[in-house]
């Protein structure tokens, strides 16, 4: 085809690869080059930025013998936005808006560690009802932005309707977060000292009546998309991420849990609310697609049973600390992180004592999945690989910040 | 007229249709995926939303046709056309009454399997020549699934025709009039016999119409579009419209073979044979609604699952499937 490809991932297209084409990975089965002056010949393709499953803007650069992906490399940066840099130029108060747009469909974890972030350099008690406030809007925000992932896992999959279906919900708790925050994705409602707002009245039974649906609707989806014979022959077995190369990646969250590793920061560093909430913890076996499918399934299960502790159990008083109009924390360098949906979100906050940060770093748990996928892309075919990136649920705008 | 003319009169028929079905199950599979989804399809242009696929095949029609400089520009061209004349040419042995249809073929049922068996070669082609990685992809998986299910789409059929003794389609049709303890109707569905038969049919005709979830060819979430993605306007429209006939001739097919033709076994015989055309669109309908009910549900196979199914399940056991009911037609009669 166009230009074949004499330069292969491995010989340098973009640099050192990995794999050396010459010694394909076990169980790559290969045909042998020169039969009857025949000789195969490695395909690179470009998947990505504009590839309709690289959820965004993700480039991964498949080597492939045929469909067998022999080498990837993964290449991000396209939806670089200089999150962490503007940062510094903005007062404490207003970072949050910048981050909601880092992870722009779970934004309610970032802004969240970063006013743990903060906080920890401003001596203020930060009332319990905001601690509840904290955990009932990221736990609505984890649901909601698993819906997405379980919607376009359906997509990558190959089948259309669970993403429509998963929406119908997300719907109903974006309703519920804009009456909360004001705003349905963008919401700057977690802010150092507390929240933003209390929940309007009425509010609780809203969420209530959600609830009360949501557990079937659940079901339903586990049945459309779980239970589909065709959907768990294409996961089951495929991108296996074990307990090691998970751990050696520093993976965090599902993909972490789905290796078996039982590590949450909501149990293993507790903060808002979730010292005091009653929950499990779901974990897989193998590390599969199949078993990052379960994990996050559950956790939706459980994030649902948190909701209703919480608007069950939400105590009175004030939802904010008193806090100057400019916060000028003391000088110092600190890091908080927080479970978001795709793993630990953490903030790295350095400060001088001014009213902007000194510096900010901004730790993205997609980050680590997305580069794990270099080395378990290769040995799977070109559609596993579009499951795969869905299974691990990067999200391009918490990566390129 | 003569029979050059009558001839052409049929061909313009049989394209006249192909378009205007084409027109038809585009909205339908708009409006029924929308329902499916929790949406509601198209609802602005005419009268709920009817007029929606005309006015895109005009757009198409009217849009920029667009030929990458690297592409084969002789196959480029000539790929759709590959693709959309065998899926016309497949309507003129389809029975859609017993007066009406273009040719009354002895060998029916092979010529219409013949006709649609070329069009993965114009998908191939396309693939090909588009000069893009993806669409060469695409089309090498239809190759390599119409090698791997023209035998057992074939093969799966041959009990019927066993049976029937006969391949042409019309007479299959016949051999299903009347009624079972005169109520079940006669059709080969109700012959626990075929069952096994129908499965295969079933599967190994949606991957030959390249129909989710089999779509391997398209697969627009793995390969961007597949063998389509470099072609625009009306040459896309070609190569999108054959795509819906070839679900409509694989869905007649199956009505042809399985659920009795233009046949309904409760009407009086005048009245079916003045309706036959009716009966016969209808129940073909219905089998492209239950295609376009997988194609909302399902997610896609993979190549390599779709390669085993076909090579280590689906031909053996329609081999084996025909030796039995060989032995039983000969037993029984």
């Amino acid at each position: 085809m166009n230009g074949g490809s004499e330069e292969t991932l491995a010989t340098g297209v973009l640099g050192e690869g990995r794999h050396d084409p010459g010694t394909p990975p076990a169980g790559l089965r290969r045909a042998p080059a020169g039969v009857d002056g025949l000789t195969t010949e490695h395909l690179i393709i470009n998947m990505g930025p504009q590839h309709p499953s690289t959820h965004g803007v993700l480039r991964v650069l498949v080597e492939v013998d045929g469909e067998e992906v022999v080498a990837a490399e993964v290449s991000v940066g396209y939806l670089h936005r200089g999150i962490e840099k503007l940062a510094e130029y903005r007062r404490y108060d207003a970072v949050g808006t910048l981050l909601d747009r880092g992870d722009y469909i779970s934004g309610m974890m970032a802004e969240l560690a970063f006013a743990l972030a903060t906080e920890q350099l401003m001596d203020v008690e930060v009332p319990r009802k905001a601690h509840w406030l904290r955990s009932l809007a990221s736990e609505i925000n984890r649901i909601t932005s698993h819906l997405i992932w379980y919607g376009t896992f359906g997509l990558d999959a190959g089948g259309m309707g669970q993403f429509l279906y998963g929406m119908r919900d997300r719907e109903a708790l974006l309703d519920i977060l804009e009456a909360l925050s004001g705003s349905r994705m963008m919401f700057n409602y977690i802010r150092p000292g507390g929240v933003l707002a209390d929940m309007p009245t009425g509010l609780d039974a809203k969420i209530r009546a959600f609830l009360g649906t949501f557990d079937q609707y659940l079901d339903e989806h586990d049945q459309l998309l779980g239970g589909n014979e065709i959907f768990q022959a294409r996961v089951k077995g495929v991108g296996v991420i074990d307990r090691s190369t998970a751990l050696a990646f520093g993976l965090t969250g599902s993909n972490l849990r789905g290796a078996g590793v039982d590590f949450d920061v909501r149990k293993a560093r507790p903060y808002a609310a979730y010292p005091e909430l009653d929950f499990e913890v779901p974990l897989g076996t193998n590390g599969d697609a199949w078993d990052r499918y379960n994990v996050r399934m559950a956790e939706m299960r459980q994030s649902a049973r948190m909701i209703g502790q919480l608007i069950d159990g939400m105590p009175e008083g004030p939802h904010m600390a008193k806090v100057p109009r400019i916060i000028r924390p003391r000088a110092g360098e600190v890091y908080a992180s927080v479970e978001s949906t795709r793993g630990e979100t953490g903030i790295h906050l350095v400060s001088d004592g001014t009213e902007h940060p000194y510096r900010m770093h901004y730790r993205g748990p997609s980050l680590f999945a997305a580069q794990a996928l270099e080395e378990i892309l290769p040995g799977h075919l070109i559609a596993d690989v579009v499951v795969i990136i869905g299974s691990t649920d990067v999200m391009l705008g918490e990566i390129d910040r | 007229m003569n029979a050059i003319g009558i001839g052409a009169l049929k061909v313009l028929a049989a394209l006249a249709l192909m378009l205007v079905n084409g027109v038809v199950l585009i909205y339908m599979l708009r409006k029924v995926l929308g329902h499916l989804h929790l949406r509601l399809g198209p609802t602005h242009v005419g009268w709920k939303g009817t007029l929606q696929t005309t006015m895109d095949v005009l757009k198409l029609v009217t849009k920029e046709d667009i030929t990458p400089r690297a592409v084969d520009r002789w196959l480029f061209r000539l790929a759709p056309a590959m693709v959309f004349v065998p899926s016309l040419m497949a309507y003129a042995a389809l029975p859609f009454s017993d007066s009406w249809r273009i040719t009354n073929l002895d060998a029916g049922l092979l010529y219409t399997f013949t006709a649609l068996s070329i069009v993965p070669i114009g998908v191939l082609m396309a693939g090909w020549a588009s000069a893009n990685k993806w669409s060469l992809l695409g089309g090498m998986r239809a190759a390599a699934q119409q090698i791997a299910y023209e035998v057992p789409l074939l093969l799966s059929v041959l009990p019927i025709v066993m049976l029937v003794g006969s391949a042409n389609l019309g007479t299959i049709v016949e051999a299903q009039q009347g009624t079972l303890f005169g109520v079940l109707p006669r059709w080969f569905i109700l012959n626990p016999l075929f069952w096994p038969t129908f499965l295969i049919f079933v599967v190994a005709s949606l991957v030959e119409s390249n129909q989710t979830p089999f779509d391997m060819s398209e697969a627009e979430s793995e390969l961007v579009s597949g063998f389509s993605t470099e072609y625009s306007s009306m040459k896309f429209g070609l190569l999108y419209l054959s795509e819906f006939s070839n679900g409509f001739i694989i869905s007649a097919l199956g009505v042809t073979l399985f659920f009795g033709g233009w046949t309904l076994p409760w009407l009086p015989a005048p009245v079916v044979s003045a309706l036959g055309p009716l009966i016969f669109m209808i129940k073909t309908y219905i089998g492209i609604f239950v295609m376009m009910w997988i194609r909302g549900t399902y997610p896609r196979v993979r190549i390599d699952q779709v390669m085993q199914l076909g090579w280590q399940r689906l031909i053996p056991i329609s081999l084996v499937w025909i030796v039995f009911s060989g032995i039983v037609i000969k037993v029984w009669s």
